[in-house]
């Protein structure tokens, strides 16, 4: 290391005495030699110091070579020198100093304590192409911890190492790429078997496109897997989004036999919901109790949307009850004055900040990466529906819901307080849509427009899964999220919502009553 | 002059009723003392008397102007702030004695986001009150329905935001950006070597006019600079798209191996469950950079910026322009939505399209003045050349095109949702409504053709 260090020295002697620029330079340049001998310490500094002069003259050559300096001796410590620099300096000096800088950083964070910055790190010297990084980066890989992270440390350094001029270094760089079925160095490889299978390449280049070829092969049979199971997870995600939008929709719809427009509505009071939690930490609360604000904001959401649909219930539904068509007339209407309410009150300032834990994702396997707010979506939309499961059908309540809806008359010979069942019912459902609100602020915006956005999507799956079956609107939300996602990286995204409705549409002509359908006396209830 | 402050606008309810009050003493006046006394009236209202006493005597009556932005529906988001500038705009010439000595008077309607009202009220501004300009429409889609009243009544529109192009209409002064004045020059920044020297390009939009025909241009133009055509990818969204996995997903792929960019023309609400997707699928700005041109301080107020700093924009103002009458522009726009307590007051930002609407205002104001006439024809003349120096510095309208040279500017995201301007175009760029990739044979000009014509 000191000899290169010491040849590297001397080639910077020679090369800027060669350089009839600057005499001021060489000048300094012998000085500093002189003082270098002198004692260890200025054969640091003096190059350094010569460097940051260097960096700023009006001559290429002098500039990249102080650069080479710069990336050879100095550590993160120099980084705000050359940020000031770079401040005041004209464009060719800052594109002399920006990958300095860079080279600098990533140096230094890739011992950082962040994992997420040590990958970011490693995966950022890539781009910079410098031979130098192929050793900073096979040493961090030796001592690190995380795979995902040491595994992107030995890709970066095969991938430097793929430019590489020597054909052996190359090989092997190839070799190891495919090993470690390097998404990232795809492009890359494909470029060599381009070149190599060309009538005017050489041997050497044959030689690589050969290796290439099988590489490209293992690269690519793993990122089919990769991208299938990609592709099943964001179906299963579209799929809980749909699922947890449409439970509350499906137990009024299926249950109480009222469209209720303003679903999407109540999705939004929980969303804003979520969003006046916030305000509330961030006025009352201290900073490091921030993130605790998502989950307090869980019962908020709930039971703001819950005493909506209370109202809503109490002063416009139980006058319609039966009444199919004004339901939707009534409920539209209330929708569109829960949404200019929303415009005019709260404005456009309501972002909802994602707690930390929510951020980001999971290295699952190479090429798999799981975000965690759709992860969590996809829990929460299992532990809804074990609870609706549990309430409607292993609680006393959910009795007498269930007999309400199956024969009012009776039930209500029977002692039960049907008006109240009702309002309950209506109720807990507006309360779904509030988490689901809730739930939704991870993934989308917060805005008067959010119900609008999905009611239709809701009613869809409620409508193909079969009135008034649970099982029938989870089937139908897992079909349609999973056919959309499916159908999408082929057709597009408008193609494929235009194929999901024309599947839907003749999937009803077909089976009008749905996925699963009411049997017995209650089939025409 | 009840009708300079509009109705139907939240300006702070109180001003309205002290109209109502100095309405009813104004009209004793009126059968008391004819104009001066009206003029008295006036000034009252507006807590500055002399002046306007006199400037309203010496003058004439007002010159009406008409607003036409959505204050409701879903383009309010953005119009609003529009409509809030354009009216600072009239109250600061008014203060300093109106436009050519006369007081100007706007007269504010609201479309509601809807496209057939836009023309309507375009129509109701046009012909019922008469107005001599009209300040308005943010969409492509309001602008193309608004248009042909304005050619059958000649009347005169200022469009202030960035456009697809592809219109040369001797009606219109467009003092937004037109393609070559944003898009391109953003994605030739990603080309050069201080940009990144980005390689591989994914045109990402909402599905409608703007995106289409921007991305028709950018890809030309990239077929033209030798990029192949298998590192272009091209994709669209519906409207008020939600999902970004897919997308997101293709761009990993897309951009593996580095030297990737996106170039986002996405849409009002889907660029936070985009942005978000994004960052959450360990995507990062370094990874892939978004440029975006849809997506300004006024739009940002609304996100969390976490996920999107980093990323860039293009346009050609930003608030964080460090010019002296910039500094005093977005002081004052301040200060005048927490004085009329508008929503959010202080908190208020200031961007491109607000900009553009607010020099409008005085590139008219100017005209007028050259012209010695509110009178269409004489105006549209007197417009061409004329220069300002607006807040993000010295703009000049074109000679021929109805169009505004600007200077181009491309911002990094910043976590308080404000820009670091990281690029600045050398001097303004001419505007060129025919793109020169997509559309070589055609230009733009009513001075020596009839608008659109075929060169040579």
């Amino acid at each position: 290391m000191g000899l290169d260090r010491f040849s590297q020295y001397v080639l910077t002697l020679v090369l800027s005495a060669i350089l009839p620029i600057s005499l001021f330079s060489t000048s300094t340049l012998a000085a500093d030699a002189m003082s270098s001998a002198a004692s260890e310490t200025d054969s640091l500094a003096g190059p350094i110091e010569q460097a940051f002069i260097d960096i700023k003259s009006d001559d290429a050559a002098l500039r990249t070579q102080a650069a080479a300096v710069l990336i050879e001796k100095g550590n993160a410590s120099l980084i705000s020198r050359l940020d000031e620099i770079r401040a005041e300096a004209d464009r060719s000096v800052r594109q002399a100093i920006k990958p300095v800088i860079d080279l600098l950083k990533n140096h230094a964070n890739l011992t950082s304590e962040q994992a997420d910055t040590r990958r970011s790190a490693a995966a950022d010297l890539v781009g910079t192409g410098r031979v130098e990084a192929i050793t900073w980066l096979e040493e961090a890989a030796a001592k690190e911890q995380v795979w995902w992270v040491k595994y992107t440390m030995e890709e970066s350094a095969q991938l430097i190492q793929l430019r590489s001029d020597e054909q052996a270094v190359k090989l092997s760089a190839i070799k190891k790429l495919g090993e470690l079925r390097s998404q990232n160095g795809l492009s890359a490889l494909k470029e060599l078997l381009e070149a190599g299978t060309q009538s005017g390449a050489t041997e050497q280049q044959r030689a690589l496109a050969d290796s290439a070829q099988t590489s490209i092969g293992q690269i690519d049979s793993w990122g089919w897997w990769a991208g299938s199971i990609e592709t099943l997870f964001r179906g299963i995600s579209l799929s809980s989004i749909l699922l947890i939008m449409s439970l509350g929709l499906a137990i009024v719809f299926g249950l109480m036999g009222v469209i209720n427009m303003a679903h999407g509505e109540l999705m939004m009071v929980g969303a804003y919901a979520t969003f006046i939690t916030q305000q509330a930490f961030i006025a009352w609360f201290s900073p490091e109790n921030f993130d605790w604000y998502f989950p307090a904001a869980l019962p908020v959401a709930f039971l703001s949307a819950a005493l909506f649909g209370l109202v809503l219930e109490a002063t416009v539904i139980r006058f319609l009850y039966g009444r199919l068509l004004e339901t939707l007339l009534a409920t539209w209407g209330v929708s569109l004055i829960l949404m200019q309410a929303a415009r005019v009150y709260f404005g456009d300032l309501t972002a909802v900040i994602a707690p930390q834990a929510l951020r980001g994702g999971a290295q699952v396997m190479i090429g798999v990466y799981l975000p965690y707010n759709r992860i969590f979506i996809i829990i929460l939309s299992i532990v809804c529906v074990l609870g609706i499961y549990f309430l409607l059908f292993r609680s006393n309540l959910g009795v007498r819901v269930r007999a309400v809806t199956q024969n009012r008359n009776m039930s209500a010979c029977l002692g039960i307080p049907t008006r109240k069942v009702d309002s309950y019912t209506f109720a807990f459902a507006s309360g779904l849509a509030g988490i689901a609100g809730w739930a939704l602020t991870m993934v989308g915006n917060v805005d008067p427009g959010l119900g609008q956005n999905y009611i239709v999507d809701a009613f869809m799956v409620v409508v193909t899964g079969g009135v008034g079956k649970l099982a029938g609107t989870i089937w139908a939300s897992l079909g349609i999220g999973g056919l959309n996602k499916l159908i999408e990286p082929a057709s597009g995204a408008v193609y494929g919502k235009v194929f999901i409705l024309v599947g839907v549409i003749l999937f009803l002509q077909w089976r009008p009553q749905g996925l699963f359908a009411a049997k017995g006396r209650n089939a025409d209830a | 002059m009840d009708k300079n402050l509009p109705q139907d606008s939240p300006i702070a309810t109180e001003e309205v009723t002290a109209t109502e009050q100095t309405g009813s003493s104004r009209r004793e006046f009126l059968g008391q003392s004819g104009r001066v006394a009206a003029g008295f009236g006036v000034a009252a209202l507006l807590g500055n008397l002399g002046n306007y006493a006199l400037s309203y005597a010496a003058g004439g009556p007002p010159i009406k102007i008409g607003v036409l932005h959505s204050l409701s529906g879903t383009m309010a988001i953005s119009e609003v702030s529009l409509r809030d500038v354009v009216l600072m705009a009239v109250e600061e010439i008014n203060k300093a004695g109106g436009v050519m000595g006369r007081q100007v008077e706007a007269k504010v309607v609201d479309p509601a986001s809807n496209w057939d009202l836009f023309a309507e009220k375009a129509k109701q501004l046009l012909l019922e009150d008469k107005v001599s300009v009209v300040f308005g429409c943010w969409t492509s889609v309001s602008r193309k329905s608004v248009l042909p009243v304005f050619e059958k009544n000649n009347g005169l529109l200022f469009y202030p935001v960035q456009y697809e192009g592809e219109e040369c209409s001797r009606n219109v002064f467009y003092t937004g950006a037109a393609v070559n004045q944003q898009a391109a020059p953003a994605v030739e920044y990603l080309m050069s070597p201080e940009g990144g020297g980005y390689k591989k390009f994914y045109l990402l939009g909402t599905d409608y006019v703007y995106p289409r025909t921007t991305n028709k241009i950018l890809r030309a133009m990239l077929l033209a600079k030798k990029v192949p055509a298998s590192n272009i990818e091209e994709e669209y969204t519906p409207f008020h798209h939600q999902d970004y996995q897919t997308i997101c997903g293709k761009i990993k792929k897309f951009a593996a191996g580095g030297g990737a960019a996106v170039i986002s023309t996405i849409n009002g609400d889907s660029n936070v469950p985009f942005y978000k997707e994004f960052g959450n699928q360990g995507l990062r700005a370094e990874d892939a950079p978004i440029m975006a041109f849809s997506v300004a301080e006024d739009e940002l107020r609304g996100m969390d910026t976490s996920a999107l700093v980093g990323h860039l924009a293009a346009w050609n103002y930003y608030q964080s322009v460090d010019t002296p009458q910039n500094k005093k522009f977005v002081a004052n726009f301040k200060a005048y939505c927490k004085k009329n307590k508008l929503p959010d007051g202080e908190n208020r930002v200031t961007d491109d399209p607000i900009e553009a609407a607010y020099f409008g205002v005085y590139v008219w104001k100017q005209a007028v003045e050259k012209a010695g006439s509110i009178e269409v024809d004489a105006v549209r003349k007197a417009v061409y050349g004329q220069k300002f120096l607006a807040p993000g510095g010295q703009i000049m309208m074109d000679e021929a095109n109805q169009h505004t040279h600007k200077p181009v500017l491309i911002g990094e995201i910043l976590k308080n949702g404000q820009f670091k301007v990281i690029h600045r175009s050398k001097g303004l760029v001419k505007p060129e409504p025919w793109s020169e990739y997509t559309n070589p044979e055609k230009g733009c000009d009513w001075i020596s053709h009839q608008g659109t014509y075929q060169k040579k």
